[in-house]
């Protein structure tokens, strides 16, 4: 079996997010840009199926501009075995995207395909789901556990209040939740080999999508500022302030 | 314009989370009807109509949508959505699983996770973990739309008299089978519609020590959360994680033990009327979004605060 697996380029994790005055976003500029936290847990899952002889390739790809080869490179090193770029310069909305991940699917014939739950830049939470949709899959979204079989997966899922089990048919899409595993790092020898994987380059127009946003940002504003309150010195003190300055507790 | 908001339920009772998916439809304008997806959910889709705002509740009672899976329950959607202006749920976990299928299915973007509504067709929502806010306009006919559980204040589950319809659409399209769940069974309120929460992270040290929590949040009737720190950490389950990449909470006071405040733990929980840190650590970031803070042991403080409650 092949599994496809996604990976979008994002603003590191760590890095502090700051909006740009002119209120058009938030400044990129000189930022660490890595895969999407949630796609390495994707990718990770990917591997150790092929690690258990449960899969034969792990194809990955991402759609974005050309910089998004970067990403694809460190899953390479990570044990995916080749890449395929969807480049564009527009910006790329989930529709798009998914519709870019749909012709791909086409192409490829995937037996499984895993994604992030949701992309750290724009929190969305979208793109597997629209995925699954277009290509008129199942899936199972926010994955903590994962069951391969010869015609279905099992998936555990985080949801609202504890876990839930199903099992779809394949293929399938899968979103990744932070629980299915822990992703490991890229030793050198495999960052050297990775150098040596071929990435596939293609276009929206070469998959005859039509790319065009739905979306116009307006503006982007800083979040309401919370304003630090008082250091109290005791837990008394603390006790007496909720009782009857805040008056949230009796 | 007219809104189609689908329901989160338990087949009895309307979720909470809907009430406030609702007052977002309320502030869009044009009529409310609500969908009520299901198997045996009758009991739901009476307490539907009893919403206040809700003009017609539409009820699916069959064994296919039971358990929400999502390929059905959006095919559902898609036969009913019509000629409705706005199609509308909560980022609940399955608002979060249908929606997205929806709206490809129709062919629009979906916007999700709104704070608030500027416009019909214009809206804001965090992005970035919530370090910035997005005001975004759709140029789609039909908007759809999932609506952050703290972002509006609740309609009244009560006062409403709307018609109550059954639709016996049957949409199976047969790719997925619910197996179990393992739903927590809390004897404390559920994280997202408490009005205090208690949550450890990190500096618990390890999963015994959250009793101590327990206990003040017992005496507080308040549900317990957790940072992502102490959720990998394995101290506690991920459904107490509240975060970015956990849960959205606002509750009247919000209570942090030993949690430092980092960004994606903010993101979840800054919009909460009071809050409470208590960390040994005097530059921990969560001082800068405290009401009050406490530099202090949590070991000696915890049960202390215990004492007088």
């Amino acid at each position: 079996m092949k599994v496809l697996v996604t990976v979008k380029r994002v603003v590191d994790y760590n890095v502090n997010v700051r909006v740009l005055s002119d209120n058009t976003g938030v400044d990129l500029n000189n930022v660490k840009m890595s895969i999407n936290p949630f796609d390495e847990i994707a990718i990770e899952e990917a591997v150790r199926l092929k690690e258990a002889g449960k899969v034969e390739e792990v194809v990955v790809v991402s759609v974005g501009a050309s910089n998004c080869q970067e990403q694809i490179r460190t899953a390479l090193a990570l044990g995916a075995d080749r890449g395929i770029l969807v480049e564009s310069d527009a910006e790329m909305q989930p529709l798009a995207i998914a519709k870019c991940l749909k012709a791909v699917v086409d192409n490829e014939a995937p037996g499984l395909v895993i994604t992030g739950k949701q992309a750290i830049d724009g929190d969305n939470s979208q793109t597997g789901q629209m995925l699954a949709a277009l290509a008129g899959l199942g899936q199972a979204t926010f994955a903590s556990e994962v069951e391969l079989g010869d015609d279905t997966v099992t998936v555990t899922r985080e949801v609202d209040g504890g876990l839930e089990t199903i099992a779809v048919k394949l293929p399938a899409i899968i979103t990744t939740d932070l629980r299915l595993n822990e992703p490991r790092y890229a030793s050198l020898p495999n960052i050297m080999k990775a150098k040596k994987k071929p990435i596939d380059i293609t276009t929206p127009a070469d998959l005859g999508v039509d790319v065009a946003p739905r979306i116009t940002t307006l503006k982007v504003t800083p979040p309401a500022e919370r304003q630090a309150g008082v250091i109290v010195e005791s837990v008394e003190e603390l006790f007496d302030k909720l009782k009857n300055e805040a008056k949230v507790i009796s | 314009m007219s809104n189609l908001v689908i329901a989160d339920h338990n087949n009895t009772a309307i979720s909470a989370s809907t009430l406030v998916a609702i007052a977002a439809a309320k502030a869009i304008g044009g009529d409310i009807d609500l969908l009520v997806a299901g198997a045996g959910c009758a009991a739901a889709g009476e307490a539907a109509g009893k919403i206040d705002g809700v003009s017609k509740v539409l009820v699916a009672d069959n064994e296919v949508y039971g358990h929400q899976l999502a390929e059905n329950l959006a095919e559902l959607v898609v036969e009913v959505a019509g000629s409705y202006s706005h199609i509308v749920s909560s980022t609940s976990t399955s608002g979060k699983n249908f929606m997205p299928r929806v709206a490809a299915l129709l062919d629009v973007a979906q916007i999700s996770d709104i704070s608030g509504v500027v416009s019909e067709d214009t809206f804001e929502r965090p992005i970035y973990a919530g370090n910035a806010i997005a005001t975004v306009q759709s140029s789609d006919a039909t908007k759809v739309i999932t609506v952050r559980g703290t972002a509006f204040d609740p309609v009244a589950a009560e006062g409403g008299s709307a018609s109550v319809e059954n639709i016996d659409t049957v949409k199976d399209a047969g790719v997925s089978t619910w197996e179990k769940e393992e739903i927590v069974k809390l004897d404390r309120p559920e994280l997202t519609a408490a009005s205090i929460i208690v949550s450890g992270g990190r500096g618990m040290q390890n999963g015994e020590n959250f009793k101590l929590l327990e206990s003040v949040a017992d005496k507080l009737g308040a549900a317990m959360g957790a940072s992502r720190a102490a959720v990998d950490a394995g101290f506690v389950p991920n459904d107490m994680q509240v975060g970015q990449t956990g849960k959205i909470v606002a509750p009247d006071l919000y209570i942090a033990v030993g949690i430092s405040g980092a960004i994606q733990h903010l993101a979840g929980m800054k919009d909460s009327k009071v809050i409470v840190a208590i960390n040994k650590d005097e530059d921990a970031p969560i001082f800068q979004v405290a009401d009050y803070g406490l530099v202090a042991d949590l070991f000696k403080a915890v049960p202390e605060l215990d004492g007088l409650l």
